[in-house]
């Protein structure tokens, strides 16, 4: 095992599952064997404010949250939450998107246009970044909602962690009805 | 087994292991899913208390009693406990107690960052400070272990990033063997009346004199000698920044915050060529070397606002030469400056039709602190202001006192249940026994939302998940003295408005209650979703006035690219059916969905 520690950085709007997938990522890291420390704000977050989770593993993980500028993969559940984020990134890092517009209050009061261009502006910046259609993989697996789950397969195969370890963490995390939508979108994940 | 804990359920985790019987708290971030946690373990019994100072009183009880007893509370939440715990401090214990205290520095959650460790010291008590969540669940159980040795209540400390992050811990075998408990009696010591008192007194210094003392040889107190150039002074998360920033520094770690280990302070200082304290918030411990003689460098080059983080760190010490600057990511081009998001009142909330309503009647709003708080926010903008938990009552009476009759007629104080019951009430007392003339508006959504809907003396459960006596509030207004109480519909505006300019116009205290349930409400029967409204797009004349109350579920959709004109689009998985939004439709546009 190297020295070197891995950075995930999960960013999109409160109540969008971001702490899940999050828990999903520290646990496989865990069974696969790292040291794993993840850190986010709870709180006032909550009610459909800007949330950003912290993932870190590796050897021994010092601090719980990722220092500006070493982000090794930005997670997005949401274009624009993205694009606010992008500056934790290092420049050859990589950013997988959901390809989702969620319109913060000033654009549901018509006061500003949700800005324009976001994905293109984000590649150009970042060259290794990825757009994923998540519902419509998601509706396909058998649910919209296993959205996330499709992100995070497509998150999995940048990371060097076995796909046994994603499967059991899965199985440990979602619950038991939901788990054979959630393994069938992983996989479309995976394979993108 | 090792599990992937935050440091909250950490400290639960301890507090199971260390023979905890009793655990109570208040609610509040970042401190609420330790009790959350707690709850799970049958051999505690767990409650929420109506404050922290009743949470502190039931752990004392309980640790009087002869049963180990864990209380949990936010920064400000010692405030309110202060008074039993500088006494506590007096008394001691009978079975371990432990006082977990979460800081929120760059104030995440909270309204200041003050901190908590200046407690320590003022209480005269011991505190110990994690740094991760294995440390959370060890001193945890250590804490309730020299509580009793040294007969004083323990303060833990946590912080956001300890208490919402989460790390590997190896969970281990509750202990055994603890003294039942029992009806102990020994007056002398725990009735603190001055000649008791006077005796305790000395007990204390002595006390934390010994604690200094023993620290030298605490194994949580921790010399970490590495490059001898450079010696750093550290605890909490701050000690993961150091050890990122700094690899090869030289580190005493302590576990104990208060009362400091002089003599290894002395033996540190002494092997490295330069001293620094890493500390957020005050510089507490560089205040306290510097009192011994030793020259030292904190707050200098760290600023006592808001947390640390690793850049932070890296760029103070860098600002000395002792570090690399840290590599700043330069965008390539300037990032088009994006709409903020800030957190919002959910769709169907019962409190967004009132503070509609209070702006409309230009009201001078003394607030408080809940999800309601939000409101003001714009559109709402309906609060003028907020200082602390059950001061908006207080602070309505003072405004009252002050101003002229007429503009005494558009004073209101706006509180939660939970608020109210936590300390508003007493300024409800003070209301009517020295007749303000003010208006209080009671918002009861039957939970403690703000917080992630706990349950409270007014929703009828307890947070054992047992059906309780549920407060009947305007039975208590009455019973106060209060002779105006009014409970409302807020979904309502007609009635709202009239109700409220009615009370307000009234040179008496009188009371409004707002009785609709929080939406996030998970318990079956209490929120239920109504019939979804939808737009007329034919009928809809784009005049905006639905946008006016800031629901996330109302959207204004422009006809073209950059167009003035559009239509209020309603999105039917957010939209909950209140129905405020069609009160605010001249055009009848905004109808039930079929
Ligand atoms: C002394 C103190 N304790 C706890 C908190 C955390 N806190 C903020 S608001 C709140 C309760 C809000 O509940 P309620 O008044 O019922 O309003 P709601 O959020 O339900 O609208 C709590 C516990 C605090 N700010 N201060």
């Amino acid at each position: 095992m190297s020295e070197q520690i891995t950075n995930i950085l999960l960013v999109g709007v409160g109540g969008q599952g971001i702490l899940l997938a999050s828990e999903i990522l520290s646990e496989t890291f865990m069974l696969a064997g790292f040291d794993v420390k993840k850190s986010e704000i709870h709180g006032m977050s909550q009610r459909g404010g800007s949330v950003v989770s912290h993932v870190r593993y590796g050897k021994e993980v010092f601090s719980p949250i990722v220092p500006e500028g070493e982000g090794d993969i930005l997670f997005g559940f949401e274009l624009m939450e993205t694009s606010r984020y992008l500056s934790l990134l290092k420049p050859e890092g990589a950013v997988i998107v959901n390809d989702l517009r969620i319109p913060p209050p000033s654009v549901l009061m018509g006061q500003v246009a949700y800005p324009d261009g976001l994905a293109d502006q984000i590649r150009n910046r970042f060259p290794d970044f990825l757009l994923v259609d998540g519902q419509k993989l998601a509706t396909e697996a058998g649910n919209p909602r296993a959205a996330n789950t499709v992100l995070l397969g497509a998150v999995s195969k940048r990371l060097d962690v076995a796909e046994e370890f994603w499967i059991k963490a899965l199985e440990k995390m979602v619950p038991a009805k939901a788990l054979e939508i959630n393994r069938k979108a992983f996989i479309m994940g995976r394979a993108l | 087994m090792k599990e992937i804990l935050s440091g909250n359920e950490a400290i639960a985790r301890g507090a199971y292991e260390a023979g905890c019987r009793v655990a109570c708290a208040y609610p509040g971030t970042p401190s609420t899913e330790i009790l959350e946690n707690v709850v799970n373990y049958n051999e505690i019994n767990s409650s929420w208390a109506p404050n922290e100072k009743v949470a502190l009183e039931v752990a004392i009880g309980a640790s009087f009693g002869g049963g180990r007893a864990l209380c949990t509370m936010k920064h400000v939440g010692v405030n309110v406990a202060a008074d039993p715990l500088f006494t506590l401090s007096y008394t001691g214990v009978n079975a371990g107690l432990v006082l977990v205290v979460a800081d929120d520095p760059e104030m995440h959650s909270s309204q200041n960052e003050q901190d908590s460790r200046n407690y320590a010291k003022f209480a005269k008590v011991p505190m110990l400070e994690p740094s991760n969540s294995q440390e959370c669940k060890a001193f945890t159980r250590l804490a309730f272990e020299l509580s009793e040795q040294y007969d004083t209540p323990v303060l833990l400390r946590s912080t956001t990033r300890i208490s919402h992050s989460k790390s590997i811990v190896q969970l281990e075998e509750p202990v055994t063997g603890l003294p039942e408990p029992r009806l102990i009696r020994n007056a002398s010591k725990l009735v603190m009346l001055p000649g008791n008192a006077r005796v305790r007194h000395p007990l204390v210094e002595e006390r934390i004199s010994k604690l200094s003392k023993d620290g030298a040889t605490m194994a949580i107190n921790r010399l970490e000698m590495r490059d001898s150039a450079i010696g750093i002074i550290t605890s909490g998360v701050c000690y993961q920044y150091v050890r990122e920033v700094l690899p090869t520094a030289s580190i005493l770690k302590l576990g104990m915050v208060h009362p400091l280990p002089h003599d290894l302070i002395r033996e540190f200082a002494a092997k490295v060529k330069a001293l620094y304290v890493v500390e957020e918030l005050d510089p507490f411990i560089e205040e306290q070397i510097k009192a011994m003689g030793i020259s030292v460098i904190g707050k200098q080059i760290m600023s006592i606002c808001g947390e640390l983080t690793p850049e932070r760190i890296q760029k103070a010490f860098a600002s000395i030469g002792v570090a690399t600057a840290p590599a700043v990511a330069q965008p390539e081009e300037s990032p088009a400056k994006l709409p903020p998001r800030p957190p919002n009142m959910c769709p169907g909330c019962p409190h967004r039709g009132v503070f509609y309503t209070l702006n409309q009647l230009k009201a001078y709003v003394t607030g408080d602190i809940g999800c309601y708080t939000l409101g003001f926010m714009p559109p709402l903008s309906a609060m003028d202001t907020c200082v602390c938990m059950g001061a908006s009552v207080g602070m309505a009476t003072g405004v009252t006192k002050v101003v002229s009759s007429e503009e005494q007629k558009k004073v209101v104080g706006v509180i939660g249940d939970s608020t109210f019951l936590h300390t508003g009430i007493n300024g409800l007392m003070d209301m009517v026994y020295n007749q303000s003339p003010a208006t209080l508006i009671i918002l009861d959504n039957s939970i403690t939302a703000m917080t992630g809907r706990q349950d409270n003396p007014a929703s009828g459960y307890t947070l054992m998940d047992d059906p309780s006596h549920r407060i009947d509030l305007p039975l208590l207004c009455k019973a106060v003295g209060v002779k105006h109480i009014r409970v409302i519909n807020p979904f309502d505006l007609e009635e709202t408005r009239r109700i409220l300019q009615e009370e307000m116009n009234r040179p008496e205290p009188s009371v409004i209650i707002t009785d609709k349930p929080c939406v996030l409400i998970k318990r079956e029967g209490v929120f239920e979703k109504g019939i979804v409204l939808e737009v007329s797009e034919d009928t809809c004349t784009g005049c905006r006035a639905c946008l006016k109350i800031g629901c996330p579920a109302i959207e204004w959709r422009p006809e073209g690219e950059g167009s003035k004109k559009g239509k209020a689009y309603i999105d039917p998985f957010l939209c909950t059916g209140c129905d405020v939004c069609s009160q605010l439709c001249k055009f009848n546009a905004i109808r039930r969905s079929k």
